[in-house]
């Protein structure tokens, strides 16, 4: 068993990571984490990143050793979806106290460990650790092994306490973990010619079943999907299949290497976001395949079903282009991922206004110069105020982006589609393009971003009555509020009791319109309009009318 | 009188429990230009934030001293000067509310020498307030970490009770628990007003995350309380807090004002609200405004219409104290029985919860208690969804986190209004269940043994 730090550095020297191998020797010691700034950082830790990964294996109960800040506060907060077991929905936590701390925490995990084991038994227990415990020196490797024993089922330790990094570094070291104590210790029913793997997948909104078909239909099976959908007995025998995908490019790297270093398993990284991607991505996998020894019939039966599913995306995709002329979008994403989406997208009418690049490589940067052209807005790194201004102007139409800045723009009265995880919808595929335009549509022309950007009609009027108050304060002297007899204490007035059922026989006698005089001027939306005590100049004239 | 156990089990599941510093962090966003800060390594405060983000659909502040496992082994004097340093120049807030995580607490980190050495060296901090709490994850829940913040805000920011300036009789003070939302805010904030009285909330979350539009993006809260008005609140006539987790907040008041206070633990229901509007109009020497006679008179029918529904029904509630207790007192109240009844830490209030016994455990146990007491209504923030959906009852979604359902921070429970709406809701939701599950049929009638008999509808 390695230990911790090592496998952290096993991890950042990653060799399949295209980032790090343009990277020197120092540089990829110090590891794939930015270091972290305090009091303007954002974003998971490691615990977190290790969660995201597993927890998609549905059948396998999710068991978090620390306090309840980790679990207590997070459960329940992703949209993978699962097509059997609702065991990954529950939260497990050890919620440590503070006698815990002091006396140490294994006894808790290995009792709660059994609890679960008695009321759920499980598939498996995977029991993550966290920052506090680690601290104290909880051995959680030590506490599955005789659990394990005891219970006869596997009790994984996944080691990626929070603070060690950040939530990508806790996406590998769960790889790391499942390489260590779960994949290669089954074996399948059968196994076939066309088997592969799909590493990195999470299943978001059942996006995994928007592709499912396609292969279905070419007799593509996926013998492991990790982690989306996925199933505990699925990922022991996943050293059986003859090729894998890597879907999210940088989360489980290394987890599709060390299969192709350990049992030969070749794979690629590719994306089933965008027509083009989707394409590439099918015969990949059927290439691989016929590689792998597979009849090489195959390619023949993927080419011919992208030429049927691309020549009805594109026909599809006709119907958004009248409504997508001349309408700018900013992207804001870190993803490689969804370069194909965005030609799709452009393909579609749209112009791409801005893009960020805070993630990007230069690879990526270039790749945006070809598809944007050379001005291409790159964004750098924006404060949410920079691009809240820039939507605020109206430089662009709609932003798509994770949720982390969804408010920048819904605030500036801009529409605004998720793109990243979490989103309500699924975007994969050439089902999943369209209904991405489907939603930009939907987001564009909707009636409410013409009513919102328009001021309030009595902000003018307002404006007019400042402009007239302040000739007449000058005009007139001393201002009994402003007097400065008074110390600078504002006079406080009120509304006194029968003002208010005035106020009311009021309502009752002229409508809704004359509620506001209920309120005394020290209401938080403002001064009362009603209020005896200003002086009666200063009171607006509609009201001196209706008095 | 309830009795009052806690959960012997090893392993919490499905739990309702949140942890101190996020219920901390949330009192901190009651005040104007405020930065949270956890100071604990990030994934703490990302956690928190996205909480808060799904309950609020809104853009929430929120900042971490991002300690790493180096940094702890170290201590967090170095990253909380940076963290201090980083936010101050960058975003220049009006105030930094510091919690401290489980992370720091275990490293022991004595966060107050910290802040005074920072501000040594920093003379730039020194008009910057600095609010510290201590708020361990292994220790309490949200709702006594809100607690403590506020009672710690009041003993750093508010000017001692000047007895050279004269109190302000039309100001009172207002100390709200966290299980008060927006909504509940505005509309006490209303009713103060009608009395002519001018309320200072602390915190202010109906300032800070009712869901207004800024004009400009402002990195820090967007409203709430300001440190100005705070300084202030030394000089009013009385202080009204709500909630038994506030005791704590509105004794520091006292101590440091002077000024009497008055706790009402609920204000949800007919009789609270009774004794609330007496003592509004006893200490303003006013009459109760006939707007509230008018709503009085709407809840009392509104119970007169309900009490079909609600009475007898037996209650699955699960929520922290104070919410609890206000709760299920107010539904008792209507004729439904709390037969289970969960809650997240101690509190002097769950003794007196009407029911026979109070666990604080998590939501296996209140799914389990449901279960075996047959309840039909479960109540409980939005993490008992997926026990409603599986006991298949109706489920009536209080609290924090409502992350499944849109309008969390405008649910309205206090005052007449606030019971009406709520007795109403809670009526209707029962309606429905009947319409959909149980109707009638041939077969809900039969003869067994002992004669003609009802078999229940009940799919569990
Ligand atoms: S940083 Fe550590 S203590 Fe905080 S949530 Fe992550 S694992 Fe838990």
């Amino acid at each position: 068993m390695t230990s911790l730090p090592t496998t952290i550095q096993d991890v950042f020297n990653e060799p399949g990571c295209a980032r790090n191998a343009s990277k020197s020797k120092v540089e990829r010691k110090n590891g794939c984490t930015k270091q972290l700034k305090p009091g303007g950082a954002a974003g998971g830790c490691a615990f977190d990143g290790a969660k995201v990964a597993l927890q998609p294996f549905t059948d396998v109960a999710h068991l978090v050793h620390g306090p309840i800040a980790c679990e207590g506060n997070s459960w329940d907060n992703r949209g993978s979806v699962s097509s059997g077991s609702d065991l990954w929905r529950r939260s497990f936590t050890t919620d440590m106290s503070e006698t815990d701390i002091v006396f140490g925490g294994e006894k808790r995990l290995y009792r709660a460990v059994k609890e679960i084991t008695e009321k759920y038994n499980p598939q498996a227990i995977f029991v993550y650790q966290t920052c506090v415990p680690a601290m104290i020196g909880d051995d959680i490797d030590m506490v599955c092994k005789a659990a394990s024993a005891k219970f006869g089922k596997p009790v994984i330790p996944i080691n990626s306490p929070g603070f060690v990094g950040s939530k990508n570094l806790g996406n590998k070291l769960a790889g790391e973990a499942l390489l260590e104590h779960v994949i290669g210790t089954g074996e399948p029913d059968y196994t076939t010619s066309y088997d592969i793997n799909i590493i990195g997948e999470y299943n978001l909104s059942g996006e995994l079943w928007q592709i499912k078909p396609l292969l279905d239909e070419l007799g593509i099976r996926i013998l492991s999907c990790i982690s989306g959908d996925g199933k505990y007995r699925e990922v022991a025998y996943s050293h059986r299949a003859k090729a894998a995908m890597m879907v999210c490019s940088r989360a489980m790297i290394n987890v599709a290497r060390k299969m192709r270093q350990r049992y030969g398993i070749p794979f690629f990284e590719g994306s089933f976001y965008g027509i083009e991607d989707t394409s590439d991505s099918l015969r990949q996998i059927a290439r691989m395949l016929i590689e792998s020894g597979a009849p090489a019939e195959l390619m023949e039966r993927t080419q011919a079903l992208i030429a049927r599913e691309e020549t009805k995306a594109w026909a599809a995709i006709e119907r958004f282009k009248p409504r997508f002329a001349g309408k700018r979008v900013v992207l804001i994403t870190g993803g490689v991922k969804s370069w194909s989406m965005v030609a799709a997208l452009q393909e579609a009418g749209l112009e791409i206004v801005g893009t960020s690049v805070k993630k990007s490589t230069k690879k990526d940067k270039e790749r945006i110069k070809e598809l944007m052209g050379q001005d291409a807005h790159m964004i750098e790194d924006m404060s949410p105020r920079e691009i809240y201004k820039m939507l605020k102007d109206a430089k662009a139409d709609i932003m798509l982006s994770g949720g982390k800045s969804q408010f920048v723009a819904l605030k500036a009265a801009m529409p605004w589609l998720d793109i990243n995880q979490e989103r309500c919808h699924a975007y994969m595929g050439y089902v999943g393009i369209l209904k991405l335009m489907e939603e930009i549509e939907k987001a564009l022309y909707n009636p409410i971003w013409d009513q919102l950007r328009q001021a309030a009609p009595w902000d003018e009027f307002d404006r007019n009555l400042q402009a007239r108050t302040a000739a007449q304060m000058h005009a007139q002297a001393p201002d009994p509020v402003r007097d400065p007899s008074r110390n600078g204490v504002r006079t406080i007035s009120f509304s006194n009791q029968a003002e208010v059922s005035e106020g009311e026989s009021a309502i009752a006698a002229h409508g809704p319109k004359l509620a506001e005089p209920n309120k005394p001027c020290t209401s938080s939306s403002g001064r009362c309009i009603a209020c005896k005590d200003i002086p009666s100049d200063l009171q607006p004239p509609a009201l001196q009318a209706a008095e | 009188m309830a009795i009052v156990t806690t959960s012997k089990k090893a392993c919490s599941v499905n739990p309702l429990k949140m942890s101190q510093p996020i219920g901390g962090s949330f009192a901190f966003m009651g005040l104007r230009g405020a930065m949270p800060l956890l100071h604990g390594p990030q994934g703490c405060a990302s956690f928190g934030l996205t909480l808060f983000v799904r309950h609020f659909n809104e853009a929430v502040p929120m900042q971490t001293t991002a300690m790493s496992e180096v940094a702890t082994v170290l201590g967090g004097h170095e990253n909380l000067e940076q963290a201090i340093l980083n936010i101050y120049n960058r975003i220049e807030p009006e105030i930094i509310g510091i919690n401290s995580t489980g992370v720091t607490e275990t490293n022991g980190d004595d966060v107050e020498a910290f802040i005074r050495l920072i501000r040594q060296k920093h003379r730039q901090l020194e008009k910057l307030p600095l609010v510290y709490v201590s708020t361990p994850d292994f220790k309490d829940a949200l709702q006594d970490g809100w607690g403590k913040t506020v009672a710690r805000m009041i003993e750093v920011l508010v000017t001692p009770f000047d007895p050279a300036r004269p109190r302000d009789a039309s100001r009172v003070n207002v100390l709200p628990g966290c299980h008060l939302t927006p909504g509940d805010l505005d509309e006490l904030r209303t009713i103060f007003e009608d009395f002519g009285l001018k309320p200072s909330f602390l915190p202010d979350l109906a300032g800070s995350l009712d869901g207004h539009i800024p004009d400009e993006f402002t990195p820090t809260t967007i409203g709430g309380i300001g440190v100005d008005e705070i300084a202030t609140m030394g000089q009013v006539a009385w202080t009204i807090a709500i909630g038994a987790q506030m005791r704590r907040a509105a004794e520091t008041m006292q101590v440091r004002t002077g000024a009497p206070f008055r706790l009402f633990e609920r204000l949800c229901g007919l009789i609270p609200n009774d004794e609330f509007m007496a003592f509004l109009s006893q200490i303003t020497g006013r009459s109760v405004p006939s707007k509230y006679r008018r709503q009085r008179g709407q809840l009392a029918d509104a119970m007169l219409d309900a009490h079909f529904h609600i009475g007898g029904r037996k209650l699955a509630i699960g929520a922290e104290p104070d919410l609890l207790f206000d709760l299920s007192s107010s539904l008792h109240e209507m004729g439904a029985q709390v037969t289970a009844a969960v809650t997240t830490t101690n509190s002097p209030v769950l003794q007196r919860v009407r029911t026979e016994d109070v666990l604080i455990g998590d939501l296996e146990d209140l799914e389990e208690l449901a279960r075996t007491r047959d309840c039909d209504l479960l109540i409980s923030h939005s993490h008992g969804r997926q026990a409603a959906s599986r006991l298949n009852v109706p489920f009536f979604r209080v609290g924090f986190p409502m992350f499944d359902r849109l309008g969390a921070a405008h649910l309205t429970m206090v005052g007449y209004r606030g019971t009406r709406d709520l007795i109403f809701d809670i009526a209707n939701l029962i309606i429905t269940d009947r319409e959909i599950n149980h109707r009638p049929t041939p077969d809900s009638w039969r003869f067994t043994n002992s004669g003609l008999q009802v078999v229940s509808p009940r799919l569990h």
